[in-house]
């Protein structure tokens, strides 16, 4: 099923995407325990990438996961715009973090009840992990947004700048309403304001404010992407690129 | 070295500090939180190691991904390093005498040598 595929895709390479991007902090984190549980955070998006390229592979004769993560073309990719651009400073990356991770949460809580078994299976199993992406990304907003009036101002205009790019997560896929028919994802509109029912409180209490009148960025879904993927995906895929049929 | 070949890396070019005296705020330094997990229901919570942190709840966030990112864990607890109460390390010497108290040990008494003797005249039967 087409739509079906494409909805895999999806988030498969939004976590790839930003699992990679997260992983650049890697060594270089604020303070070594920040640095490790940022990076393992980073791993578990990879992770999750993973396992549903495997759903794709099994369950629907798609590419080997290595395959389809290192060999497609920059427009092949289905990630939103918010998980390609560069880490910035820290500020940026962990209002991404929150942001992007809130949706995961909401998303893979939704399809624990999806109509697809392997999927439902797998949100099951996740959920927990991502509880504690969400946890982290909170905790830190609530610190820095009630911290030094530096850290406050840091963090609201780095929500500012994420927030519209934030919105593009929820662009409208093909086939959604195949999807919704079928009971295996209640739609885009209905997680969106799952995802703004769980961020607004812990914004609240952060102190910080969305910005009025955001546009959302779309593009992403349909393979438009900004400047930065294609590096990204460049450097991605230098070591599979040397030798693509090696056995590793 | 020229600088074309200076490293980006922080860990081999260190961050150029101005000279003279550094003075370190209270907020600048974080304080140690020393963790506890818990493998299974019901076991007791063992001391692991300890994080850096600036308050309990972020410690509890690191704790997780440092000492729970392998193995089994159920829960965590983190508690501040100055709020554990110790002995001198210099009044080790209170413990010096206590393998020789075997006295304290049920192997020690005489009724080990009935329990064995019984022990044994079970097993022939």
């Amino acid at each position: 099923m087409q739509s079906l595929k494409n909805f895999l895709y999806t988030i498969a390479d939004d976590n790839l995407i930003l699992g990679h991007r997260n992983s650049e902090w890697t060594g270089l984190g604020p303070v070594l325990e920040e640095d490790i549980a940022f990076s393992s955070m980073a791993q578990d998006k990879v992770g999750l990438a993973y396992q549903l390229y495997q759903l794709l592979h099994t369950d629907m004769g798609e590419g080997h996961p290595d395959k389809v993560a290192f060999a497609r073309t920059e427009t092949e990719f289905k990630c939103c715009q918010l998980v390609e651009y560069p880490i910035g400073e820290y500020d940026f990356s962990l209002v991404r973090h929150f942001l992007f991770d809130h949706a995961m949460y909401e998303l893979f809580s939704m399809l624990t009840t999806s109509a697809y078994p392997a999927l439902a299976q797998l949100a099951v199993k996740v959920r927990g992990e991502l509880k504690y992406h969400v946890l982290h990304a909170d905790t830190w907003l609530k610190k820095l947004g009630n911290g030094s009036e530096e850290s406050k101002a840091r963090m609201q205009s780095a929500l500012n700048y994420a927030y519209p790019l934030a919105l593009g997560t929820f662009e409208p896929l093909e086939g959604e309403q195949e999807l919704v028919q079928y009971g295996y994802f209640e739609g885009m509109v209905v997680l969106q304001e799952r995802w703004l029912a769980s961020i607004l409180p812990v914004l609240e209490t952060a102190g910080l404010k969305l910005p009025v009148n955001a546009e959302a960025t779309f593009g992403g879904r349909k393979g438009y992407h900004t400047e930065y993927l294609a590096p990204l995906l460049k450097e991605m895929t230098e070591v599979f690129s040397i030798d693509p049929e090696a056995e590793w | 070295m020229s600088d074309q070949n200076k490293s980006l890396d922080p860990r081999i070019a260190r961050l150029e500090l101005p000279q003279g005296e550094s003075i370190v705020k209270p907020d600048e330094y974080w304080g140690t939180f020393e963790v506890f997990l818990q493998e299974k229901r019901g076991k007791f919570h063992q001391h692991v190691g300890s994080v850096h942190a600036p308050d309990q709840e972020i410690a509890l966030v690191f704790a997780k991904e440092q000492y729970a990112r392998r193995g089994k864990c159920v829960n965590m607890w983190v508690v501040k390093t100055t709020d554990i109460f110790a002995f001198p390390l210099a009044d080790e010497d209170m413990f010096t005498t206590t393998p020789d108290k075997q006295h304290r040990e049920a192997g020690m008494y005489k009724v080990r040598d009935r329990i064995q003797a019984y022990q044994e005249r079970e097993k022939k039967i």
